[in-house]
């Protein structure tokens, strides 16, 4: 495996490492074959324990001693070595060793040793002050993000807003008719399982035809916008924030700052504004669909068409879709607010562009629930 | 727009920077900045990989803020400026940034063309043939309707700087637009440099640590010491080449063989 060399003039040691002390203090240490037999640390330990003990201005004196290979195994030992005879204040001799290995444990003294500087371990306090401070600004920085946009909606509305309007009109068709296959899947899929489920349930008291109301109810008021939300978020909140977070990465969004164009204004607003463009659209499209789903788990139940039908529009008031479609609007400008944020806040570099979109993500999904759960209680008071 | 200003490197100060300390949190990187750029100078910030270079670069141009200090255009105050003079001043410079940082959703035209509709009042057409001037300029005519993706990375360098030309700036931010040229390449965006600051008597301002563009280039720098985190020294750097008294910049400047001659 391993060619050795020749080397019946130099006295071969057993051990790959020996280190001997002579009676002047004089610390020889003779360097060996067989590294890649031992455990290195294990002959490392014996040779730091002696040097640990010599006085200093003591001379060590590396030796070979029959090396056969100078791979850096052995070469990095010896570095090791000499480090810490230098820090005991050791004279340091290693004429005797190769030339090859003494030029590379050179270039590798050359620099000295980075010392990190913020490398103390903060206690708990510290700690909870720091990351207090952190939440702080970055509450601060979202709240200036927030404004900057609804400074930048009023532009928009009063048309002095400044944006490429292709870069408007490509979200549009991507978050609105792009997102028409996942959402149409989705929502007959809800449609069918709050449908059957509410079947199964109902069909205890003969009551199979009200599943129409459930589904019908349940679809305009919470699900359609819900599911829509989620969708979107997972969508094209992640798009926006991946989208915007790769811009930073490659300095686009520094280009813009540096012509004095709005990062908010470019970026943000026209991505918000298609959004919140599309969600009613889309969650209209998703409650019809849901009703399909239903109507399709209904017709082997029993239900014929019309029965169907006139079950649904009975049950239906206008004010509940309203309610549900009013709801998708605010689901839009969560969910585009967390994908800019997040983008527009990445790190630089493509971990942190990955963490901004799993943020972006998690964020736009948290808050659409919490909206949610607000606008119920709030229905609930009003 | 900015109509062609004769040629003048009179000394008249251009850009100041007047006690700068660039810090990130606790950590101060650079303290005791104080040097001036003057009309028409070709200035060369140079220090070693980690003295801030590029971190100089962003607080000149008003990407990230002193935590002391001043920096003023042409006696202006940049730091302290309101959101209006900040805008104005903004609009004099062009930057090109050391990975080009096209926008990747445009073509090369899309990019050279975006800060002329938004701050200038020229027609279609109009904004196509200054485009494509400049593009021709930078070596890259015909490539108009590349998209960032599809070029080199020396392409993409060149087309920033086309960019970055688009508004005729009085002052021209380079950042390391050399590295990772080949060889001619790279003499060609010197000579390009050298060509925009005699014709059009622009003040450039140029990060990189090549020591061929600089001596080619450049008639004053500003030296960063990773160690001391201050400025070490200023001037042109050929003089700081042969007379410095720091053995450290003349060492720098020659590429180590003055500390080799020793």
């Amino acid at each position: 495996m391993i060619t050795r060399k020749k080397s019946s003039d130099k006295p071969s040691l057993k051990r790959p490492i020996d280190v001997i002390r002579d009676d002047d203090g004089t610390i020889i240490v003779k360097l060996g074959s067989g590294w890649e037999e031992r455990d290195p640390t294990r002959c490392l330990r014996d040779a730091t324990t002696i040097l640990d003990t010599a006085n200093p201005s003591d001379e060590v004196i590396f030796e070979d001693a029959g090396l056969d290979r100078e791979d850096t195994i052995v070469i990095s030992l010896v570095t090791d070595l000499i480090q810490v005879a230098r820090q005991r204040n050791l004279k340091v001799q290693t004429n005797t060793l190769p030339d090859s290995m003494r030029k590379l444990i050179d270039l590798a003294l050359a620099v000295p040793r980075h010392e990190a500087s913020g490398a103390i371990r903060d206690s708990f306090l510290v700690f909870l002050g720091k990351e207090a401070v952190v939440i702080a600004r970055a509450s601060r920085e979202f709240i200036e993000f927030l404004g900057e946009l609804i400074i930048c909606i009023f532009k928009f509305f009063t048309g002095q807003a400044q944006f490429r309007r292709r870069d408007f009109w490509v979200t549009l068709q991507q978050c609105g008719a792009g997102a028409l296959p996942i959402v149409s899947l989705l929502s007959l899929l809800t449609g069918m399982i709050l449908g059957f489920v509410g079947a199964m349930q109902l069909r205890k008291f003969g009551a199979t035809i009200y599943m129409t109301d459930l589904v019908g109810l349940a679809m305009a008021r919470e699900m359609g916008c819900l599911m829509t939300g989620i969708i979107m978020s997972g969508r094209t909140g992640a798009a926006f924030a991946a989208q915007i977070g790769s811009m930073n990465v490659n300095q686009e969004v520094d280009a813009l700052e540096t012509l004095g164009i709005s990062p908010v204004e470019f970026l943000v607003l026209p991505r918000t504004i298609a959004l919140v463009l599309m969600m009613p659209l889309l969650t209209m499209y998703a409650d019809v669909l849901g009703w399909i789903g239903a109507f399709l788990v209904a017709l082997p139940m029993g239900i014929n068409p019309a029965e169907f039908w006139l079950q649904l529009v009975d049950s239906m008031e206008m004010g509940q879709i309203n309610f549900g479609l009013f709801k998708s609007v605010f689901f839009g400008v969560v969910v585009a607010t967390a994908g800019c944020y997040y983008g527009l806040k990445s790190g630089r570099s493509s971990a942190a562009v990955g963490t901004a979109t799993t943020k972006a993500v998690v964020a736009g999904i948290t808050w659409i629930v919490v909206v949610d759960a607000l606008f119920a209680v709030l229905f609930e008071l009003l | 727009m900015n109509t062609f200003w004769k040629k003048s490197n009179s000394g008249e100060a251009h850009i100041e920077v007047r006690d700068v300390t660039m810090a990130f949190g606790d950590f101060i990187l650079m303290s005791g900045l104080d040097f001036t750029i003057n009309r028409g100078d070709v200035f060369i910030i140079m220090g070693g990989s980690g003295s801030g270079k590029s971190t100089l670069l962003q607080h000149l141009i008003g990407l990230r803020n002193p935590a002391t200090g001043d920096i003023l255009y042409d006696g202006k105050s940049f730091i302290g400026a309101n959101d209006r003079d900040r805008k104005t001043i903004i609009s004099k410079f062009g930057v090109m940034y050391q990975s080009g940082a096209l926008w990747s959703s445009l073509n090369l035209a899309e990019n050279v063309a975006l800060p002329l509709e938004q701050f200038t009042r020229f027609n279609k057409r109009q904004i196509r043939s200054i485009v494509s001037f400049k593009l021709a300029l930078v070596g890259l005519s015909g490539f108009e309707e590349f998209y960032p993706s599809e070029i080199s990375g020396g392409m993409a360098k060149r087309a920033g700087v086309a960019r970055a030309l688009a508004l005729d700036p009085e002052v021209l931010y380079l950042d390391e637009p050399s590295a990772g040229l080949d060889p001619l390449s790279a003499r060609r965006m010197d000579e390009l440099i050298l060509e925009l600051s005699e014709s059009l008597g622009m003040t450039i301002v140029v990060v990189t640590h090549e020591l061929d563009s600089i001596f080619m280039i450049a008639n004053n720098s500003v030296f960063l010491d990773a160690k001391t985190r201050r400025q070490k020294a200023t001037g042109d750097p050929r003089e700081l080449r042969d007379h410095s008294e720091d053995k450290d910049i003349r060492n720098f400047l020659s590429r180590g063989e003055f500390l080799a001659k020793k």
